[in-house]
């Protein structure tokens, strides 16, 4: 009887040993690193070739000789995979790798991606726009930046009629424009379809910091400054022209067109280490 | 003595068996103990009370997702306000109910197309807001795949609502508000609903998904028919039954009266040149196809396709029989015989107009847990 009962209390600890629960959340996300306590900076800086993007008030001319002034530029950066120097990468949790670019919000421009682990990473990868299964998935999913609450005609970036995000948005005027009151509007987006196939226009992204390492180790905190050339929406190999096409939204060929352009507009602008250390 | 020492024997049993049950009781604490967080989406309880919904004994099951917005009086109760109440639009005039009224099944009787703020038209036949809750694809394109998405859509389209969500969310805020014609406290009526009087974009399309799933026709006389009562229907009605099925029955399919698929049923294209299905698709093969519509209601919901071209279920089984147009997309089944359309009789015709009227719900449209409750505005 005795025997029995120790025989028991073995097993019990045994199991607590056995079954001891792990936490394999993180092991779905990235096979590579899990969530650590560092910080990084990440900032987008929108410029128009080699300046600073201006909107409403300066004129630009495109590849075509057509001229143009910008009142919104906006973009979705989300699924963000930070690359580390020894091949290995860490993933952001998806619900936090949400990020809604707007020109005219400096703050949106700055986005700061927490919990991770230490490491020199050399670059990071990105999608622009709204993976497909986010795109489809219930409204309780559907929060901060992916609120579907904003204005269309404002800096929204959601499409009610067509369900889906609309991955990057240029609005502007040009004397050029065929449109009657003088504008081009490019609303660029399209996941793939939900039960039937469309035109699947996201875009990943990868960029390399140039050789240099940002370091995130305990109050190492690095910050790195990426491009977002507009130039490139309308001067890509798919050149726009205003007076041709004043509004590409969901044209299957033209909006293919302008994502294949913008796909190449983020460069590694430069990188700083400890700039918001405590 | 004898009983004694039986108890002592028992007593011997009992304890292994003790034991054992102590161990598998271990076991099980264990594993239950690294059971993933299931569910992890569900609603935190609100305090709301919960509301029985029974689908239908002949439906099929309803594919929005109720776990995940579990409904409940208070919310129900909220998404009715919020059906009605023209807060919804920028002139706060134009509500979900204005153009989708109870008496003829929640589409704009009489109206081909509906207007919106400043008495813009729209484009398209507004359609009957009925067994919502089974509906794999909204609109006549399918634009909008989730009830919870739908609203967004009128609200934000510049001829129906003109509004924002963003605006009616903040003037929901804002609520009760003097000015308005009747005073409802937004606030007090989300924290009856979802516990807190946050109004956020989630609660707002769930309380209004809420109400819509409610929303259920399913007590016609045909459905006592299919339920077993052979004499609902009089004998013409169930000639039209079988000719419905027959003729009609592979779109307006199953006990919803619709597969929810999209056709092109050889409407001539009109002067808009609506290409339905295509604005969604872009594919060249969905030119000209919109979704097939439930049949429930019909003899309410005149007038009738897209863009509501036909007044009478007579000009609709004439359409069918005699004015479909060939085109590259026209559906094969109309195109099954020599000439496109169907081929019908008008005794036929008439025996199925006979059975369509057999799925007019009249507790549908008169049930007052779907009516206005003193807010919209009906034009």
């Amino acid at each position: 009887m005795k025997k029995l009962v120790y025989f028991y209390l073995l097993l019990m600890v045994v199991s607590l040993l056995v079954v001891a629960c792990k936490d394999d959340s993180d092991e779905i996300k990235d096979p590579g690193l899990v969530a650590g306590k560092g910080k990084f900076l990440l900032q987008f800086d929108n410029v128009v070739g080699k300046q600073d993007l201006v909107l409403d008030n300066k004129t630009y001319t495109n590849s075509l000789g057509e001229s143009l002034t910008i009142s919104r530029f906006n973009y979705f950066v989300s699924n963000i995979k930070l690359l580390r120097e020894d091949g290995q990468s860490y993933t952001i949790p998806q619900d936090s790798s949400y990020f809604r670019i707007v020109e005219s919000d400096p703050k949106s421009q700055i986005l700061s991606l927490n919990n991770l682990p230490d490491g020199n990473y050399s670059g990071i990868e990105y999608i622009i726009g709204v993976d497909s299964l986010r795109s489809v998935s219930g409204i309780e999913k559907r929060g901060g930046a992916l609120d579907p609450s904003g204005e269309m005609s404002g800096d929204g970036m959601y499409w009610a009629w067509n369900s889906g995000y609309i991955f990057l948005k240029l609005e502007g005027a040009s004397p050029q424009s065929s449109a009657s009151n003088g504008k081009f509007y490019y609303h660029i987006g399209l996941f793939g379809g939900f039960n039937q196939k469309t035109v699947n226009n996201i875009k990943t992204v990868k960029i390399d910091f140039g050789g240099s390492r940002a370091i995130v180790k305990g109050d190492s905190i690095p910050s790195v400054k990426l491009y977002a050339d507009v130039e490139k929406v309308y001067n890509g190999p798919n050149p726009i022209s205003f007076d041709k096409n004043p509004s590409i939204m969901a044209d299957p060929v033209l909006s293919v067109g302008v994502a294949n352009n913008y796909k190449s507009m983020f460069s590694f602008g430069e990188l700083k280490q400890n700039s918001q250390a405590k | 003595m004898k009983s004694i020492k039986k108890i002592l024997e028992q007593k011997r049993l009992i304890r292994p068996v003790l034991v054992l049950l102590i161990g598998v009781t271990w076991i099980g604490v264990m594993l239950g103990a690294c059971k993933p967080e299931e569910n992890n989406q569900e609603p935190e309880p609100s305090g709301s009370t919960p509301l029985a919904w029974k689908k239908p004994a002949n439906f099929p099951d309803p594919v929005y997702n109720l776990t995940k917005n579990p409904l409940t009086e208070e919310g129900v109760a909220l998404g009715k306000f919020l059906f009605y109440d023209g807060i919804l639009s920028s002139n706060q005039i134009i509500g979900c109910g204005t153009c989708h009224q109870q008496q003829s099944a929640f589409t704009h009787h009489g109206h081909e197309l509906s207007h919106g703020v400043n008495d813009q038209l729209g484009r398209r036949n507004s359609p009957s807001i009925q067994n919502v809750a089974w509906n794999p694809a909204f609109f006549w394109d399918g634009g909008v795949f989730d009830m919870d998405f739908v609203p967004f859509n009128p609200i934000e389209n510049p001829v129906e609502m003109g509004e924002t969500v963003n605006h009616v969310l903040e003037k929901l805020r804002n609520t009760p508000d003097k000015s308005a014609k009747v005073q409802v406290d937004y606030p007090k009526m989300f924290k009856a609903a979802f516990g807190t009087p946050e109004i956020t974009t989630e609660r707002m399309m769930k309380a209004l998904s809420q109400f819509m799933t409610t929303m259920v026709s399913a007590e016609s006389r045909y459905d006592k028919f299919a339920l077993g009562d052979v004499t609902a229907l009089s004998t013409e009605e169930k000639e039209g039954l079988k000719l419905f099925r027959q003729n009609c029955g592979s779109c307006h399919e199953g006990e919803l009266f619709t597969n929810f698929s999209f056709r092109n049923n050889g409407l001539a294209p009109l002067k808009a040149d609506d290409q339905g299905r295509y604005e969604v698709t872009k594919s060249e093969a969905d030119k000209y196809k919109f979704k097939v519509p439930s049949l429930r209601n019909i003899s309410f919901t005149a007038p009738y396709m897209h863009d509501g071209r036909y007044k009478t279920l007579g000009e609709v089984m004439e359409h069918y029989t005699d004015k479909v147009i060939n085109s590259e997309t026209l559906d094969p089944l109309l195109r099954a015989g020599g000439k496109p359309g169907l081929n019908l009789s008008e005794t036929e015709k008439e025996s199925i107009i006979a059975f369509l009227r057999t799925l007019s719900d009249d507790n549908f449209i008169k049930n007052k847990s779907f009516s206005d409750p003193g807010i919209g505005n009906a034009l």
